[in-house]
């Protein structure tokens, strides 16, 4: 378990001046993942919300090697990059220990990206593969992926005299990174910096790849005042919407367990895009979201075998 | 000294592929390429070649992870045909506009739909201004020749532009010819050591690769990818005459057969190219001043010198085996015709399109075409411009 | 090496390829400020939660305490200060209005 102070000594491999929103969480994540690394390390990006603010020309925040090739394969683009370095290494035209990771949002590894991250993992390439859940295509105006929370109010899910917003529940991706059965998946929050910094060491460690999903608020899309990001990824956390565990060759691991579970609504209601859920016609939708919380946590503490 | 083989042109592409030595191949099975994966796996499990073989899930993945080798600074392949090609589509053109030196086989196959596996070149032609260089070969040799030629062209510093290497599906990938092969050590010298430019795997030194650039940059970007094309004439032509002094055999931007002294030719890419001459030299025998150029270097199209090699013709037809459903005509015409325009008096000009879905060609379908042309040089007048060529009516 | 915004394509390194690393801090976007934080130091117990939650690397630290805030670009998101425990409850980060600093 590193320290602030100690991290506080290591450089930060993220400049400042890039074109995030005021607020935004992904920049965060980026500099909390990339301390925790030992390794030079080389990032692949899909395109989205990181990229575009990150690498607007001529201008990079980024200080370890960088490439962005599309939207849907930042995971086939670094199998590529992780095979080169295989390949020189192997001939001795490199002698170096280098560490990669590939970062994608949500649209770009649940959605379009799905099928490269599920060919790169079932390979078994030595990378760690980090999803920046945003719940929504952010970069191109807020429309719903199938990350996106039931019951948000999206461009595309928008709320209205017949709608509640996104009718399904977000697809459950890191249950589908287990069913791959590589080394190491895990579910983050960078409200809980400590732990986040702790499994993305445990995934750059680790022989063959590693996912982890990481919760990243969004000040535009999920509408709430920018200096809100942290308290509502931990309230994400606390509210057992965003659990934090890690999955090690198959056993599960719940690595925080809230002192007391917040009901969800404590959640919802610190965001514009869930406001008509508090209308009293939604009040029923309301109830089946925290029945499918309640469900989804059971399942996860009998996994890990937590007490209920 | 030269090796003498027989082999199918799939077999000699695998074989180029083996004495390149790839740092990095990712590459997916479709027909008719799919030898070329198959073959390049089994020098891989037997320790012939370096390569780490990347069996990607789908040829977009295996163009990206391509992109993603070549960037880190490895000497990368992949090889497709088809839909293969594009699916790959968006990558395609990022390879180019990321200026990495790939080289990647297409096994020319008609596109879906409906779906067809035999040969005709709608494939490569839709990626004609994809920024790719495109060499088109007449059977297995020039498909091995071109494949080992491709790498110096891609990997000069004025150049750093990606190469297809295309042959025919069937009539050139599956066609047993005796052909002949360097040795190992001279591919190996002939194409050097690879320099990569600006790679991810220095990490001394990170670089920011595929930015977003947007209306302040990107037309500058877009220019020196524009110029790197026009630099890429000379050095195919530089290259290739390296090569003829290693294998004897000389290549240009395109071969002139019979064409010097011809009142009539045909302008064809391909395996076709072998049909044609065998109707030449027919027509030839005959007395008739026949004549025809084939086309190698498709992009960049070597325009002002194709008009210089038919401007005293008096009728040529261009022979197109994929349709651009563009009503004028195909994109091999299309570019001829336009070369031609400056030309005062030039030849009158006309289209066929044919052999498409792997329609078979004959030399006697080819004698029609000369035969129309013959009449077209006598009277002056073009009846049609566009002719469908061996089609059912 | 810097590109000058003025250059031609032929100045300019293939493929918009960047080759200075964190070179968008040359892009300073402390303009979209509106509130800024400002620091109480008797309030300060050096926890550095507002450095490892800044998302644009405003917060400076010095041998492992704070140093101060880089106007430059704090975008005045305001997170540091949430975040901020302070001293028994008094905050060492508040939030003013940018024009009254
Ligand atoms: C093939 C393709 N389809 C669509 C787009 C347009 N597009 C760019 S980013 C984006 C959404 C990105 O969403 P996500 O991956 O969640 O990242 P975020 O912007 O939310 O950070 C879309 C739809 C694209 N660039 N490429
Ligand atoms: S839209 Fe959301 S994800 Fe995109 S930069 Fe703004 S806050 Fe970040
Ligand atoms: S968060 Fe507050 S108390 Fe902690 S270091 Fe920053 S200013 Fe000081
Ligand atoms: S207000 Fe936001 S940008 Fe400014 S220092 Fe605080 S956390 Fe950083
Ligand atoms: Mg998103």
């Amino acid at each position: 378990m590193a320290t602030l102070k100690e991290l506080s000594n290591k450089e930060i491999l993220i400049s400042s001046g890039h074109r995030a929103c005021a607020g935004c969480g992904f920049p965060i994540i980026i500099k909390q993942a990339l301390l925790a690394a030992e390794n030079p390390v080389v990032v692949a990006c899909a395109t989205g919300c990181m990229e575009v603010c990150t690498t607007i020309y001529p201008y990079t925040a980024w200080k370890v090697p960088f490439i962005h090739n599309a939207f849907e394969n930042s995971a086939s683009t670094l199998s590529g990059v992780e095979a080169a370095y295989k390949s020189l290494s192997r001939q001795g035209k490199l002698d170096k220990k280098i560490d990669f990771i590939a970062f994608g949002g949500d649209g770009g590894t649940y959605d379009i990206g799905f099928q490269a991250l599920s060919g790169a993992m079932e390979r078994g390439h030595n990378m760690l593969y980090i999803c920046y859940d945003n719940q929504a295509y952010m970069n191109t105006g807020i429309q719903r992926s199938s990350a996106t929370p039931r019951g948000a109010n999206t461009t595309t899910s928008p709320a209205g005299t017949e709608s509640y917003g996104k009718k399904q529940y977000r697809k459950d991706l890191s249950a589908v990174m287990v069913a791959h059965e590589i080394p190491y998946v895990a579910q983050a929050s960078p409200s809980n910096w400590n732990d986040l910094v702790t499994k993305v060491k445990k995934a750059l460690a680790v022989e063959g790849p590693a996912f982890m999903n990481i919760i990243q608020p969004c000040v535009l899309g999920w509408k709430y005042p920018s200096d809100q990001s942290i308290e509502l990824a931990k309230l994400a956390v606390d509210t057992c919407f965003w659990p934090l565990y890690e999955v090690e060759e198959g056993e599960y691991k719940l690595t925080y367990r809230p002192k007391e579970k917040k009901p969800v609504e404590d959640w919802l209601k610190r965001q514009g895009r869930f406001r008509h859920l508090f209308k009293p016609e939604n009040a029923e939708i309301l109830k089946e979201i925290q029945e499918d919380i309640d469900t989804r946590w059971a399942r996860l503490l009998a996994k890990c075998g937590e007490e209920a | 000294m030269s090796i003498r083989v027989g082999k199918t042109g799939n077999e000699a592409v695998a074989e180029a592929m083996r004495q390149i030595n790839p740092d990095v191949v990712a590459a997916y099975p479709i027909t008719p390429q799919t030898e070329i994966v198959q073959i390049f796996s089994s020098f891989v499990a037997n320790g012939k070649v370096d390569t780490e073989f990347v069996t990607v899930e789908s040829e977009h993945s295996a163009m990206s992870a391509t992109v993603g080798a070549a960037s880190a600074g490895a000497r990368s392949m992949t090889a497709t045909s088809a839909n293969g090609l594009a699916f790959m589509w968006e990558i395609v053109y990022i390879a180019a506009g990321m200026r990495l030196p790939i080289v990647m086989p297409v096994v020319n196959r008609a596109l879906s739909g409906p779906l067809n596996i035999h040969c005709d070149h709608s494939d490569t032609m839709g990626a004609r201004d994809s920024g790719w260089i495109q060499l088109f070969s007449e059977n297995a040799q020039e498909a091995y020749d071109n494949a080992v030629q491709a790498p110096r062209i891609a990997e000069n510093p004025d150049v750093k532009l990606p190469v297809m290497v295309t042959m025919d599906g069937f009539i050139i990938s599956h066609a047993m010819e005796v052909m002949e092969i360097l040795e190992d050590e001279k591919v190996r010298e002939f194409i050097g050591k690879y320099v990569p430019e600006n790679p991810l795997l220095d990490v001394d030194n990170p670089v920011t690769l595929g930015p977003v650039d947007l209306q302040d940059w990107n037309f500058e970007h877009k220019r020196q990818q524009a110029e790197a094309m026009r630099n890429a004439k000379p050095v195919i032509l530089d290259v290739a005459s390296e090569y003829a002094k290693l294998t004897g055999r000389k290549y240009g931007l395109f071969e002139e057969y019979k064409l010097d002294d011809a009142d009539i030719a045909i302008v064809v890419l391909g395996s076709t190219a072998g049909t044609a001459k065998v109707a030449v030299n027919a027509l030839r025998a005959k007395g008739v001043r026949a004549g025809m150029l084939k086309m190698r270097v498709f992009r960049p199209f070597p325009a002002e010198e194709i008009a210089d090699a038919l401007k005293h013709v008096k009728a040529v037809a261009v022979m197109d085996r994929s349709d651009s459903f563009n009503a004028v005509g195909g994109p091999v015409f299309v570019d001829v015709r336009s070369a031609l325009y400056d030309v005062d008096n030039g030849p009158k000009i006309v289209n066929y399109i044919y052999g498409i879905g792997g329609r078979d060609v004959t030399p006697d379908h080819v004698k029609t075409v000369y035969a129309d042309l013959a009449k077209i040089a006598e009277t002056g007048q073009v009846e049609n411009p566009l002719t469908y060529l061996g089609i059912r009516e | 090496m810097s590109v000058p915004k003025d250059a031609g394509w032929k100045d300019v390194p293939k493929a918009g390829r960047i080759l200075e690393p964190g070179s968008a801090a040359k892009y300073e976007t402390g303009g979209w400020r509106t509130y800024r934080p400002v620091h109480i130091p008797e309030n300060c117990i050096n926890c550095l939660f507002c450095w490892i939650y800044c998302p644009d690397q405003a917060i400076l630290v010095e041998d492992g305490k704070f140093k101060g805030i880089d106007y430059a670009y704090c975008k005045g998101c305001g997170i540091c200060a949430t975040e901020c425990p302070g001293k028994r409850g008094n905050k060492a980060l508040k939030m003013i209005l940018d024009e009254e600093a």
